[in-house]
């Protein structure tokens, strides 16, 4: 039977460590609301989402009441809306109008964030691929709650290049639409490279192809109880480093794999996966820079870091695993600036940059993510940056994103403020040097080779 | 059977057991075990209980007894067994 002080570590993680589930995301496949007239596809998708998602923001809360533990967000998921509007968009505004209908579908049932206003391009783009790309800066400054991703690249098919160089354009048109909330739109737009299919956190959660009719994946968080055990082991080695966040992340995701089933059960819809990604806030102690400097780095930045997010990444995956049934979506350290207040710090402080911030993206999900940078940023240099990463993606065989605000107006020395979950982010520095001509050149970077692994 | 977690978390007074063990038996609810402990300076208690022959449904209780706990300076929570047989059971 459980004992008092089993009740009282889980109660301590949830009250005092910030134990939380991040989201319990509802996906949703729209792929039988294609339709070629516009009118009638955009009540097709609201009737779908509204009826499959009326009762998920109801039963998130009964869970939430019956273990005590708070289940942060409410999120829907849908199929890429590039797929859907195909036959039936013509125009940017086209796109933009299906836009404004996710939106309100979202707002009905009152889900925070709404994922798959998405095209998936990584080797070439449709007609409709391109448009709905178009219409992002648009689509974002329309909407509140829709979310934005587009696959650039995987290890299977190469970086499209082209699409890379469009949409450093696209991050930069959506930044000035949406200017006057400190460029909002960037923080609700992601570039893959390996885009998972089964991601429920923003903005990169789409439904993909491979999915069923519905799905829930729940994705877990708790840096702050990861912290706090290797509070407790200060000064030990590496392997009691290891076997502490590998018992915590246990911990942490079976919580995760609880609320999940039981999502899957009260809304009858299959369970799909946990992913196991650490997911900070901007709440004091729910950050991953946190766990960093328990590991015992001054700040994160400093040389050693990169190795440390390696270990921490996997030893996460390794508890993780055998606590939930199927693990997915991105499971891993995710290491946004705006989202961690230990990270903001790090910036701030000069510790960490955006090339440090890259070489760790080599080793944890996702990439470089909610990172502030001038204004006066060229289209080509964040292409540059997006074409940096998507590249660490393609050949590690791992996901990797960009997630970049172009602060339309700012400069180094400012700094961004979203409030909430998003957070504020100073502007960082970016190599200023110019690769205008490399991603000019059009076409597409090949896929890797597979073999001659030395 | 499923079983909830009941929990009390506060400075030490007289009375708490009582009016948390009083409240639970008008509403028909029967405890199974009970244990306590005091963490860092602060009472801590746990009840095992059954709630199956409970009139209220679960919220109700949840609710009530967080409400009890207001009044005597305490924080009351009710859980399912589920989420500590989760996280501590392989």
């Amino acid at each position: 039977m459980i004992n008092i002080h089993e009740v009282v570590e889980t109660n301590e993680m949830i009250e005092k460590e910030n134990l939380d589930v991040r989201t319990i995301t509802l996906g949703i496949s729209l792929l039988d609301c294609i339709d070629s007239d516009l009118e009638r596809c955009r009540e097709k998708i609201s009737e779908r989402i509204i009826s499959r998602a009326k009762d998920l923001v109801r039963t998130g809360r009964e869970i939430e009441k019956k273990y005590a533990i708070p289940i942060v967000n409410k999120r829907i998921s849908v199929t890429p809306m590039s797929l859907i509007g195909a036959a039936c968009c013509k125009s940017i505004e086209d796109y933009v109008e299906l836009a404004r209908t996710l939106d309100n579908a979202a707002k009905t049932v009152g889900v925070n964030f709404l994922g798959g206003f998405s095209a998936m391009v990584s080797k070439g783009m449709t007609s409709s691929d391109e448009l709905l790309i178009r219409s992002i800066p648009a689509a974002l400054a329309a909407t509140d709650r829709v979310c934005s991703s587009v696959n650039l690249a995987s290890t299977r098919t190469g970086i499209n290049m082209d699409a890379v160089a469009l949409m450093g354009k696209i991050i930069k048109e959506t930044a000035e639409a949406t200017a006057d909330k400190d460029s909002l739109g960037c923080a609700k737009l992601v570039v893959f490279c390996n885009a998972p299919d089964d991601n429920p956190f923003m903005a990169g959660a789409f439904h993909g192809i491979t999915e069923a009719d519905a799905i829930i994946n729940v994705g877990v968080s708790g840096p702050g109880v990861v912290k706090t055990a290797l509070e407790s082991v200060r000064g030990e080695n590496f392997e009691v480093l290891c076997e502490t966040i590998k018992k915590t992340a246990f911990k942490v995701t079976r919580v995760g794999q609880l609320v999940a089933r039981e999502a899957s059960r009260m809304l009858d819809v299959p369970f799909g996966i946990v992913d196991l990604s650490l997911a900070p806030t901007p709440a004091v102690g729910d950050s991953v820079a946190d766990i960093l400097k328990a590991m015992g780095l001054e700040q994160p930045g400093a040389p050693g870091t990169t190795a440390a997010l390696a270990l921490l990444n996997d030893q996460v995956k390794k508890g993780g695993v055998m606590a939930s049934s199927y693990v997915g979506g991105l499971s891993g350290a995710f290491i946004p600036v705006s989202e961690d207040q230990g990270m903001i710090e790090a910036v701030e402080c000069g510790a960490l940059t955006l090339e440090k911030l890259e070489a760790m993206t080599c080793v944890c999900s996702v990439g470089l993510d909610m990172i502030a940078i001038p204004g006066d940023t060229p289209a080509s240099t964040i292409s540059g940056i997006i074409a940096d990463e998507m590249a660490l993606g393609m050949v590690n065989q791992k996901t990797t994103a960009v997630r970049l605000i172009p602060a339309a107006g700012k400069s180094v020395g400012d700094r961004v403020e979203f409030g909430g979950l998003l957070g504020y982010a100073p502007i960082m520095p970016v190599n200023t040097f110019s690769c205008g001509e490399f991603v000019s050149r059009g076409g597409r970077i090949p896929a890797p080779i597979h073999s001659f692994k030395n | 059977m499923k079983k909830t977690i009941i929990t009390v978390v506060g400075k030490d007074t007289v009375g708490i057991i009582a009016k948390v063990c009083t409240y639970l038996a008008n509403n028909r609810v029967n405890i199974l075990d009970i244990s306590q402990t005091i963490v860092q300076e602060y009472f801590n208690m746990m009840m095992i209980a059954d709630l199956s022959a409970a009139e209220k449904p679960f919220d109700t209780i949840a609710d009530e007894l967080a409400q009890i706990g207001e009044e005597i300076g305490v924080i009351v929570k009710c859980q399912r067994e589920e989420i500590f047989d989760s996280m501590h059971r392989i």
